[in-house]
């Protein structure tokens, strides 16, 4: 099985590569068209900022080839965010897989600390696809100042200051907000199931 | 609702874990890589790493340490030590650490956590304090506790605060290794205080501790090192006894 891992200027992708190591899969790092095009799956991690990444993924074509692969693509946190339509980060149009805006998180009490940082429990909307065989109440680790709201595409839902996406889904294309590559054995099934479509 | 995080500490000296007794009298607590791999497995929410070698080639074996952990662990780990300048930060981020923690160098010099968070964004920037009350009220100290500053706990926990660090982990050097508890009533100040998470460091004993550092002191996570090392608290006992005191954590 071929794995491609897309290679952009959003941090430290490492962190997915070894994951997928850890499920006994060699990913391919790459920002070749042929070769993401080529690949049995795609992963599109990523952190860092929302313009500045998609700048990045004009300059190389990719802001066209993302959205017309055929094959499963996984989109990690920044990943999920520039699969919507636009972001309030940066103010940027994004690659509009998903039809929905990017939000910033505004705090609502003391309590409510940006970036949204730790472990949240999901609620799953869609018991399919990367969240087979899930129940609802996993936790699962966040880092994120930005959110999609909740809408048709949602796949399962966190609740932070208020509820958000914290997963979706669309056709061949799915998306975390949140790190599986560092979510323990929940963030590990999720990732084998995404291996497994 | 976000979980309270449990984080146990690893102190590594030249590729081996130790724990001091109120900062002195290292004891041995086993390899790294593997203690931190036991402490994933049995729900530990991050493992932080800290570099107590002073040496140019305990550097090198920590780097290597660093990648072998991001590597081989699937939880987000925080390492520190010896970081004082934005490259070290760079090493250790591509070496695969999630966050760093800075101590000594953010107080000589504090411009270092708006350059860091600037350059890596603030989730990645932990500022450590090691503080102490006596009659003058609480001070910030240098080198791992041993040079006392004029600087103000409470004072300089907002300056990092308004500086733009993610998180802040204090560490009361009255309470640190004595085992009777977290210093609840200064977190709670910092924790009303701060607009960033707070990690409670120093003085965790028994499980009722860690249930009192949420619920009086507001931490939003505990960390401990020697309870864990030596088998006086188990995490997954840990995490069932404050699920039942109706403290939201990841089981």
């Amino acid at each position: 099985m071929k794995i491609a891992v897309v290679k952009y200027n959003a941090g430290n992708v490492f962190s997915v590569i070894h994951a997928l190591r850890r499920l006994g899969v060699e990913p391919l790092l790459t920002d070749s068209v042929e070769e993401l095009q080529s690949a049995d799956k795609v992963v599109f991690p990523g952190q860092g900022e929302a313009s500045g990444a998609m700048r990045y993924l004009q300059e190389h074509g990719l802001d066209r080839i993302i959205p017309s692969l055929q094959q499963p693509v996984l989109g990690i946190c920044i990943g999920q965010q520039l699969m919507c339509r636009h972001s309030e980060e940066g103010n940027v149009d994004c690659l509009n897989i998903f039809d929905v805006d990017v939000k910033r998180f505004i705090p609502a009490r003391h309590e409510d600390k940006i970036p949204h940082m730790g472990w949240n429990s999901l609620q799953i909307e869609k018991p399919e696809g990367i969240f087979r065989n899930f129940k609802g109440g996993e936790f699962v680790y966040f880092v994120h100042s930005f959110y999609v709201p909740v809408s048709e595409h949602t796949a399962a839902a966190t609740d932070y200051i208020h509820p958000f996406s914290a997963a979706m889904h669309k056709d061949n294309f799915y998306a975390t907000q949140f790190h599986p590559e560092k979510s323990g054995e929940v963030g590990q099934r999720i990732l084998r199931n995404f291996l497994e479509l | 609702m976000l979980a309270k995080r449990i984080i146990p500490c690893l102190d590594v000296k030249d590729g081996q874990t130790v724990k001091g007794t109120n900062f002195l009298q290292l004891r041995q607590a086993g390899d790294p890589i593997e203690l931190g791999k036991i402490y994933s497995q049995q729900g530990a929410d991050e493992l932080v790493f800290l570099d107590i070698t002073a040496s140019h080639e305990g550097r090198k074996t920590f780097t290597d340490m660093v990648q072998k952990v991001a590597a081989e662990i699937d939880i987000p780990f925080t390492v520190g030590g010896g970081i004082s300048e934005l490259a070290d930060v760079e090493r250790m981020l591509s070496a695969g650490a999630d966050k760093i923690s800075i101590n000594s160098a953010a107080l000589r010099r504090p411009q270092l956590i708006d350059e860091i968070t600037h350059r890596f964004g603030s989730q990645v920037c932990v500022v450590a304090i090691d503080a102490k009350e006596d009659e003058n009220g609480w001070t910030c100290y240098l080198n791992g506790g041993r040079i006392p500053t004029e600087r103000n706990l409470f004072e300089w926990a907002k300056e990092v605060n308004d500086r733009g660090a993610g998180e802040i982990l204090f560490t009361s050097m009255n309470h640190d290794g004595v085992k009777q508890g977290f210093a609840c009533n200064a977190l709670h100040k910092l924790t009303s205080m701060l607009t960033i998470p707070v990690i409670a460091s120093g003085g965790a004993g028994k499980m009722e501790d860690f249930r009192d550092v949420f619920t009086q002191g507001h931490a939003d996570a505990a960390l401990a090192a020697s309870v864990f090392h030596f088998g006086q608290i188990s995490i997954p006992q840990l995490k069932e006894y404050l699920k039942v005191e109706n403290i939201n954590v990841r089981i």
